[in-house]
C-alpha cells in the first residue's frame, strides 16, 4: 500500500511583549488576583472604545520581519463576531482581508537537512479572557469568568501547508519561538501561554499533489504536545483512509488526558464570523520610514547566527543550536572565546556546567555570577594542568557562590595539582606497600587493578594529584619489584 | 429660566448673569428643576432626574468664584440624552438592559462639558439604544412633543428636543447617528447641531452605528449650539476616530458675514414624498436665504433617494455587533435562564431588547452572513462612497445644502408604531448626510398652520460647523428681525 503523507500548516498566537493591552492601558499581567487588570474597554463596558497600542504595533512588525513578510502600508481591522462569555465585547477585533503582513518564510538547519516553511501572513488581535468551569455541567455548576488576558496583543502567524510531519511541525514552532524571543517580541513563556497553536492536518498518498480533507486540531499549547497530538491524528487519519473510509471535516481538541484528539464541531456548525470593518479604529497605517527604524533594530536572528557560529568556530551542530538559540548566550560565548578560550571549550563548559548552574539558580545568563573573563580564567588552570577538570568544576561553584577570583580560590583552598614527583612518589610508594594483594594481582597480569591504584592516590592527595603524574610512577613502581 | 417674559433666558444670557454674580449657579439650577417639575407630567422628557447631585454640583461652582468667572457655561444647567454615560448616575439606553446600569465613568462630551461649568440636571429619554425617530420605542414610556402632546417629539433624542423646547433649560446633549439629533429638533422648534464624524469624542456614548454616531446638541438658539459644540469639540484620546484638527472659535465666526455664500438646494429630492406645507416652509425659507444675500441655487445629489435603505443596512449590521455585549455576563440585566450558558444569552437578550431592537439585530446579521455580505453590506457601503461623492461634487459648487430637516412635520404617538418603513422614512433627508459624515444643522424656519414646527436643515462641508452656526444664526436673527418689523 501506498504510504500516507501528512500535509500540515499551523496557526501560531504569539502573546506580544507589550507592557498594557492592545487597545487600552490595562497591564497585561497573568499573575494577578482575577479581574484585577481590567477597565471600561477591556470589560466591553457600554460606550467603552479601543486605542491602538504602538508598541504592540512595532513589535508585530518587528516579527513579520524577522519573518521575511511585507510589512503593508495599510492594514485593516475587523470585527470577528461570536458569543462566549469571556470575550466581553460579542466581538474579538483582529485583522482580517488586509492583515498586517503577509508572505515571509522560516528557514532552518534541521535534523534531516534544511527546512524551508512559507508564512501566509501575520496579523494583530486582541485576546479574550480565561473561563474556569466548575461543578457539574446545568444549573447546579458554575462557570468563571477572568478578563486580565482579555485584550492582551497577540500575533497570529499562518504558515503555509508546509510541514510534512509532527516533528517538523514542532521543530517549527520551537524555532518560531526562539526566532521571536531574539527580537524581543514575546517572552515566550510555554507555561503562561505566551504561544498558542492550533494545526491543520491533512493526509495525502505519498507523491499526490492533491491535498486531502483537512481537520484542524486546536490547543497545543508546547513543543511536545503539538508532536504528540499530530502523531495521534495522523494515525486516527490513516487508520481511517487505511479502512477506506473518509475524513471528516471538523475541528477537533487535543485533549492532554487521554493523549487523543476529540471532536469538538463539524464544518457544518462552523461559525459565521460575519466580519466586518471594525469601524472604531481608523486604518493601521505604517509609513516606509518606520518599517526601516524597526528593521535596523532587528538583531542578528538566531538561525543566522547559527551559521555563523558553526562556520566561524567550528562548532558541533548541537552547540552551535543551543548557543545560538539565545543572544546574551552568544554574547556570553564569543566573550569567553576572545578572552583567549578554544571555542569548543568555551561551548562544553557553557553548555554543561554554566547551563546546569543556571537553570539551578534559575537566572538568565546575562545574570549569571560568573563574568565570561572569569570563566577564560578558570579553564586556563585546566589547561596549564594547575587543576584538574573535576577540580575546576568545584571552583567555578564556590566562584558562583562567592564571586571570588577563580586563581585566589585555587590558592587559598590549596586546590592546585600536586605535580611534585618526589611528594607524589612517596605517596604511591605507600598505596604500592599498602596494598600486596593487588600487586600481586597486577603482576599475575589483571592490568585493570591500576585504576584502583590511581583511585587510592587520588583519594589520599583530595584528588588534586596531576594523573599523568600519578600514572608514570605507578607503571615505574609496579614494574620495579 | 422663569420663563415669565416667555422667553427662556439662553445659556449665553444664563453664563454672563452667573459669572458678573447677579444670579447663582444654584439660583439658575433650581429653576431648571423647577420648570421640569412642571413640564414633566405631560411630556415625560426623563428618565432620571438628579436633583440632589444637581445642587450639589451648582453649590460647589458659587463656592468658588474665581473659577466661576472663567467658565465659558457657568452655571447653564443641561440634560443629557441617556446613551452617554455619567459616572455614578444610572444610564440606561432608554432599554431595560440597563435600566441599573450605574456607568463608572463618564463620556467625553459629559466631562467636558461639565469642565466648562455646566451642570447636569437629568438624563433625558430617548428610544432604545437610539434607535428609532419617534422616542417611543423607549422601555420607559414615549416622551410628548411640548408643542403638541398628542405628538411624539420625534427620536431618538426627543427627551433632549422636548426639554429644550418646553424651556426648562438652554442646552441638551444629544446623539445622531441618522438623524436623531435633527429631526426632534425640527419637530420640536429647536436648533440640533450633528457636527462632522469625529468632531466630538463618542468615548462613552453608547454605541449604535460606529461608523455613524456622533454626539450633537439640541439648543434654544444657534448662539447656544455654537457654545456647548466649542466646550465639546475636539480631539480625544480615548476615541482613535476624534479628528485631532483643531477647535475654531465658534462664538466669534457667527459674527461673520453671510452675504454672498452659496447654498445648494437639490430640488429633484425635495420634490418627492414631502408634506406640502413642509415644502412651502422649505422654500420659504430658502427665499429667506436670498434675501440675506445668499446665493441659492440647485444641485443634483443623484444617489441621495438611496439614502433610507443604505442607511439601514450599514446601521443595523454595526449595531448587531455593538449590541452583542450585552449577554447578561457582566452587567446589566441577566434574566432567569436554564443554566447553560446559550441560554443565559438569550433569555437575557429577550428579555431586556424591546421588538424594534430585535428586528434590527436581526436584520444586520443578515446583511452581514456568509452568502450575504455582498449583496447587503458591501454593496451598502459603495452606494455610501456614492452618496458621499455627490456631496463632494455639490460642495464643489457651493458651500452649504439645504434640505428640509424631515419630511412632515410631528406626527401622532402611535401613528407609526405598526409600520417600521414609515417610521423609517422620517430619516430621508439625515441619513444621506450622516451616511457623508458631513456636518448638519436644524434651525426652526416656521409652523404649519395647525402650529406645528418645521425645520430647515443646513449641510456643511467636513468641518464646517462654523459656516452651518453662521447661517444659522444670520437666518435665527434676521428672521426675527423680519417678524418684528412685520
Amino acid at each position: 500500500m501506498v504510504p500516507w503523507e501528512p500535509v500540515i500548516g499551523l496557526e501560531v498566537h504569539v502573546q506580544l511583549a507589550t507592557r498594557t493591552k492592545l487597545f487600552c492601558g490595562c497591564e497585561v499581567s497573568s499573575a494577578d488576583a482575577p479581574n484585577s487588570r481590567v477597565c471600561p474597554v477591556c470589560l466591553g463596558l457600554p460606550g467603552a472604545l479601543p486605542v491602538l497600542n504602538a508598541r504592540a504595533v512595532d513589535l508585530a512588525i518587528l516579527s513579520a520581519l524577522a519573518l521575511g513578510c511585507t510589512v503593508h502600508r495599510r492594514s485593516v481591522f475587523a470585527r470577528k463576531n461570536y458569543f462566549y462569555p469571556d470575550l466581553p465585547k460579542g466581538y474579538q477585533i483582529t485583522q482580517h482581508d488586509r492583515p498586517l503582513a503577509t508572505g515571509g518564510v522560516l528557514e532552518w538547519m534541521g535534523a534531516g537537512g534544511p527546512r524551508r516553511v512559507r508564512i501566509a501572513r501575520l496579523h494583530l488581535e486582541e485576546d479574550a479572557g480565561k473561563s474556569r468551569h466548575e461543578g457539574p455541567e446545568g444549573p447546579e455548576g458554575r462557570t468563571a469568568v477572568d478578563f486580565n488576558r482579555s485584550g492582551a496583543p497577540l500575533a497570529e502567524i499562518v504558515t503555509e501547508a508546509d510541514l510534512d510531519g509532527a516533528a517538523a511541525a514542532a521543530d517549527f514552532f520551537e524555532r518560531l519561538r526562539e526566532l521571536l524571543v531574539a527580537v524581543g517580541a514575546t517572552q515566550g513563556s510555554m507555561e503562561e501561554g505566551h504561544l498558542r497553536c492550533d494545526a491543520n492536518v491533512s493526509l495525502r498518498p505519498a507523491g499526490s499533489d492533491v491535498l486531502g480533507t483537512p481537520v484542524e486540531v486546536k490547543n497545543l499549547n508546547s513543543f511536545r504536545y503539538l508532536e504528540r497530538a499530530l502523531d495521534h491524528e495522523i494515525e486516527r487519519q490513516a487508520a481511517i483512509l487505511d479502512a477506506g473510509g473518509r475524513v471528516e471535516h471538523e475541528t477537533r481538541s487535543w485533549d492532554l488526558e487521554t493523549g487523543r484528539t476529540l471532536a469538538m464541531r463539524s464544518k457544518e456548525e462552523a461559525h459565521d464570523y460575519r466580519f466586518f470593518r471594525e469601524p472604531d479604529l481608523p486604518p493601521l497605517d505604517v509609513t516606509a520610514e518606520r518599517v526601516a527604524a524597526l528593521r535596523a533594530r532587528l538583531p542578528e536572528l538566531p538561525e543566522a547566527r547559527r551559521a555563523r557560529l558553526a562556520a566561524s568556530f567550528g562548532l558541533p551542530e548541537a552547540a552551535a543550536r543551543q548557543i545560538s538559540g539565545d543572544a546574551a548566550a552568544a554574547a556570553y560565548f564569543e566573550a569567553v572565546v576572545s578572552a583567549g578560550l578554544a571555542p569548543r571549550q568555551a561551548a562544553n563548559w557553557i553548555t554543561g556546567e554554566i547551563a546546569r548552574l543556571l537553570k539551578e539558580a534559575r537566572l538568565t545568563i546575562d545574570e549569571a555570577p560568573v563574568s565570561p573573563c572569569a570563566l577564560a580564567r578558570l579553564v586556563r588552570q585546566v589547561e596549564a594542568g594547575t587543576i584538574s577538570h573535576g577540580m575546576a568544576k568545584e571552583v567555578l561553584e564556590r566562584m558562583w557562590r562567592t564571586g571570588d577570583d577563580p586563581e585566589a580560590i585555587v590558592a587559598s583552598e590549596g586546590l592546585a595539582r600536586i605535580a611534585d614527583e618526589d611528594h607524589l612518589g612517596a605517596i604511591v610508594r605507600q598505596a604500592v606497600n599498602a596494598n600486596p594483594k593487588a600487586v600481586a594481582q597486577y603482576r599475575g597480569g589483571k592490568t585493570l587493578v591500576f585504576g584502583f591504584f590511581v583511585g587510592q592516590v587520588m583519594k589520599a592527595t583530595g584528588g588534586k594529584a596531576d594523573p599523568a603524574i600519578v600514572n608514570r610512577l605507578l607503571a615505574r613502581e609496579l614494574e620495579k619489584a | 429660566m422663569p420663563p415669565e417674559s416667555g422667553r427662556p433666558l439662553t445659556a449665553l444670557a444664563i453664563r454672563n448673569a452667573v459669572r458678573a454674580g447677579r444670579l447663582t449657579a444654584a439660583q439658575a439650577c433650581r429653576a431648571a428643576l423647577d420648570a421640569i417639575d412642571v413640564h414633566e407630567p405631560r411630556i415625560h422628557a426623563y428618565i432620571s432626574i438628579c436633583a440632589d447631585r444637581a445642587m450639589e454640583a451648582a453649590h460647589r461652582l458659587d463656592a468658588d468664584p474665581a473659577r466661576v468667572a472663567r467658565l465659558p457655561l457657568a452655571g447653564v444647567p443641561v440634560a443629557i440624552k441617556d446613551n452617554l454615560c455619567t459616572a455614578g448616575l444610572r444610564t440606561t439606553a432608554g432599554s431595560r438592559m440597563l435600566e441599573a446600569f450605574v456607568p463608572p465613568y463618564d463620556a467625553t462630551a459629559v466631562r467636558r462639558l461639565e469642565e466648562a461649568g455646566a451642570i447636569i440636571v437629568g438624563k433625558t429619554n430617548c428610544d432604545e439604544f437610539a434607535m428609532g425617530a419617534s422616542t417611543e420605542y423607549s422601555a420607559f414610556g414615549p416622551t410628548r412633543n411640548p408643542v403638541d402632546p398628542s405628538r411624539t417629539p420625534g427620536g431618538s433624542s426627543g427627551g433632549s428636543a422636548a426639554t429644550v423646547a418646553s424651556g426648562a433649560l438652554p442646552i441638551a446633549l444629544g446623539s445622531d447617528t441618522g438623524g436623531s439629533v435633527r429631526q426632534p429638533a425640527s419637530f420640536c422648534g429647536v436648533v440640533g447641531l450633528k457636527p462632522t464624524y469625529g468632531r466630538v469624542s463618542r468615548y462613552g456614548l453608547i454605541a449604535f452605528a460606529s461608523s455613524l454616531d456622533q454626539v450633537g446638541v439640541l439648543a434654544g438658539t444657534a448662539e447656544d449650539a455654537a457654545l456647548a459644540l466649542q466646550a465639546i469639540a475636539g480631539a480625544d484620546a480615548a476615541d482613535a476616530t476624534a479628528a485631532g484638527r483643531p477647535v475654531p472659535d465658534y462664538a466669534a465666526a457667527l459674527e461673520h458675514p453671510v452675504a454672498g455664500l452659496r447654498v445648494g438646494v437639490p430640488r429633484a429630492l425635495v420634490a418627492d414624498e414631502v408634506d406640502e406645507e413642509v415644502r412651502d416652509r422649505f422654500d420659504r425659507a430658502c427665499e429667506a436665504l436670498r434675501a440675506f444675500g445668499l446665493d441659492v441655487r440647485d444641485v443634483s445629489l443623484p444617489h441621495a433617494r438611496h439614502a433610507v435603505p443604505v442607511y439601514h443596512l450599514v446601521a443595523s449590521a454595526e449595531a448587531s455587533a455593538n449590541l452583542a455585549r450585552y449577554d447578561g455576563v457582566r452587567y446589566g440585566l441577566r434574566a432567569p435562564h436554564d443554566g447553560s450558558v446559550i441560554g443565559m444569552n438569550a433569555a437575557t437578550r429577550d428579555a431586556g431588547f424591546g421588538r424594534e431592537l430585535k428586528r434590527r439585530i436581526m436584520l444586520g446579521t443578515y446583511a452581514l452572513s456568509a452568502g450575504y455580505y455582498e449583496a447587503y453590506y458591501a454593496r451598502g457601503q459603495r452606494v455610501r462612497a456614492l452618496i458621499r461623492a455627490d456631496f463632494e461634487a455639490a460642495f464643489r459648487e457651493v458651500d452649504f445644502v439645504a434640505l428640509p430637516t424631515a419630511p412632515t412635520p410631528a406626527f401622532r404617538l402611535g401613528e407609526r408604531l405598526d409600520n417600521p418603513v414609515q417610521m423609517y422614512l422620517a430619516d430621508l433627508f439625515t441619513a444621506g448626510p450622516s451616511l457623508a459624515g458631513l456636518p448638519a444643522i436644524s434651525i426652526p424656519c416656521g409652523e404649519t398652520r395647525e402650529g406645528l414646527p418645521v425645520g430647515l436643515q443646513l449641510v456643511g462641508r467636513m468641518f464646517d460647523e462654523a459656516g452651518l452656526l453662521r447661517v444659522a444664526h444670520a437666518f435665527e436673527t434676521g428672521a426675527a428681525g423680519r417678524n418684528d418689523g412685520a
